[in-house]
């Protein structure tokens, strides 16, 4: 069967059920996915450009009267198709931990302080050729109860929409050299090395603000529709 | 060699980024209303829980969906067929309560044909996103007692025995119609979820 979108570059994904991290163990089907053809549902996306957005969403370091505690950074890059091209106009949402690895949400109770000048959510939309870019604070790594003594690597939640409803990605940004990667289930479940190193940003040395803030690297790609000449099933 | 950026759980922490609903300091984007003052259609709200493989709610879950409109287009220009004259989106998002539960108020969809120009039955496209959840999961809600489910070459694909769990039934008979999908993410009911 050949999709518009191609199904092997799903292959890049986690397994549903990835053991190691536990919760996957009761929130994965165990019956087989159904495939089917794309249809025009399947080939069209929710548009949203910068009306869903306010000016300043995209710097998390302004939201509140002082400025928050950490090591500012700048997020940037582009959302690629896996064909190479920019998507543009496209909506690119964050969440992520205060620098002392601390998340506002009330379920997150571990003992690191919150920052009353931090909420740790942005948005904006990628330009004419894909290019995005956020102002945050690098956040901090923070344990987590899968297995004794369990940290996640510093990591940025992003969400991502593209061209249509089956290019939608939620993924997670983490910072290149980080000692916690062999450890952590959730990003050890993309089992493929070179798949794992497009969660990695790059330090960009070159678009670091001297006397202000280093910058960091991210690319995001999504799905392609003449991604792969062949094509499985 | 190329390749697409890997899925990663939302994990458990989303609700202040994208679906804070007033609870903290940040403004939805999006949310569980679709219909504008000038949608035209059938409204109904289809609401539902979420369940994990011990049967037990799921209240971190992340649901969204996608939609045409009363006359089967999308609200993409990908549609060449798109209505100007409607404020309609057909994108709808929300995160499920502390019990588990979730609501969308929205119209009944249209018919949307399939590549052959075969007609689909009326259907919301549905993707599911929980901590857990490495990869979001992909659904499609189907209406009870609707004519058209009997011809959809989707449900087709589907083994017979578990296209019910595709279908909304209506839980009431006065008002607006309310439609119940229960999502069960694994187990003897597991929702039928789609590779795409
Ligand atoms: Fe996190």
């Amino acid at each position: 069967m050949t999709l518009a979108y191609p199904i092997s570059s799903l292959k890049a994904h986690p397994a549903r059920l990835s053991p190691d991290y536990k919760s996957t163990v009761k929130r994965s089907p165990q019956k087989p996915l159904i495939i089917m053809r794309h249809t025009l549902s399947e080939l069209t996306g929710p548009v949203y450009g910068h009306e869903t957005v306010r000016e300043n969403d995209n710097d998390l370091t302004i939201q509140h009267k002082g400025e928050p505690l950490g090591e500012r950074i700048i997020v940037h890059g582009h959302v690629l198709d896996e064909d190479g091209r920019g998507v543009p106009n496209t909506l690119v949402e964050l969440w992520q931990a205060n620098a002392c690895g601390r998340y506002i949400h009330v379920v997150d109770q571990h003992p690191a302080p919150l920052d009353p000048n931090f909420t740790g959510a942005g948005r904006t939309t990628s330009d004419a050729s894909g290019y995005y870019k956020f102002i945050t604070i690098k956040p901090g790594a923070y344990p987590w109860g899968n297995h004794h003594n369990a940290w996640r690597p510093a990591h940025i939640h992003f969400s991502v929409f593209g061209h249509s409803f089956v290019s939608r990605l939620v993924t997670q940004m983490y910072f290149p050299g980080d000692p916690l990667f062999p450890f952590d289930p959730i990003f050890n479940s993309v089992t493929d090395a070179a798949a794992r190193e497009r969660m990695i940003s790059s330090f960009d040395l070159e678009n670091t603000k001297p006397e202000w803030a280093l910058a960091y690297r991210f690319n995001i790609v999504l799905r392609g529709k003449n991604a792969t000449p062949m094509e499985t099933k | 060699m190329s390749g697409i950026t890997p899925s990663q759980t939302v994990g458990p922490y989303f609700k202040y980024g994208l679906t804070p609903n007033g609870e903290y300091e940040w403004n939805d984007a999006f949310d569980g209303n679709l219909v504008t003052p000038d949608t035209s259609g059938e409204r109904i709200r289809v609401e539902g829980t979420v369940y994990d493989g011990d049967g037990k709610i799921v209240p971190d879950c992340m649901l969204e969906i996608w939609q045409a409109d009363s006359q089967g287009r999308f609200s993409d220009p990908q549609d060449k067929r798109a209505l100007p004259n409607t404020s309609f989106r057909g994108f709808g998002r929300v995160g499920t309560s502390k019990d588990g539960t979730y609501a969308f108020d929205t119209i009944k969809p249209g018919q949307v044909a399939d590549p052959d120009g075969k007609p689909q039955a009326p259907h919301i496209l549905m993707a599911v996103f929980a901590r857990g959840m490495l990869l979001h999961l992909y659904t499609r809600i189907y209406f009870g007692g609707e004519a058209a489910n009997a011809a959809d070459p989707v449900l087709a694909l589907v083994p017979a025995d578990r296209r019910a769990t595709l279908i909304a039934q209506q839980a009431n008979c006065t008002g607006n119609a309310v439609y119940r999908f229960d999502i069960h993410l694994q187990g003897d009911n597991e929702t039928v979820f789609f590779e795409v």
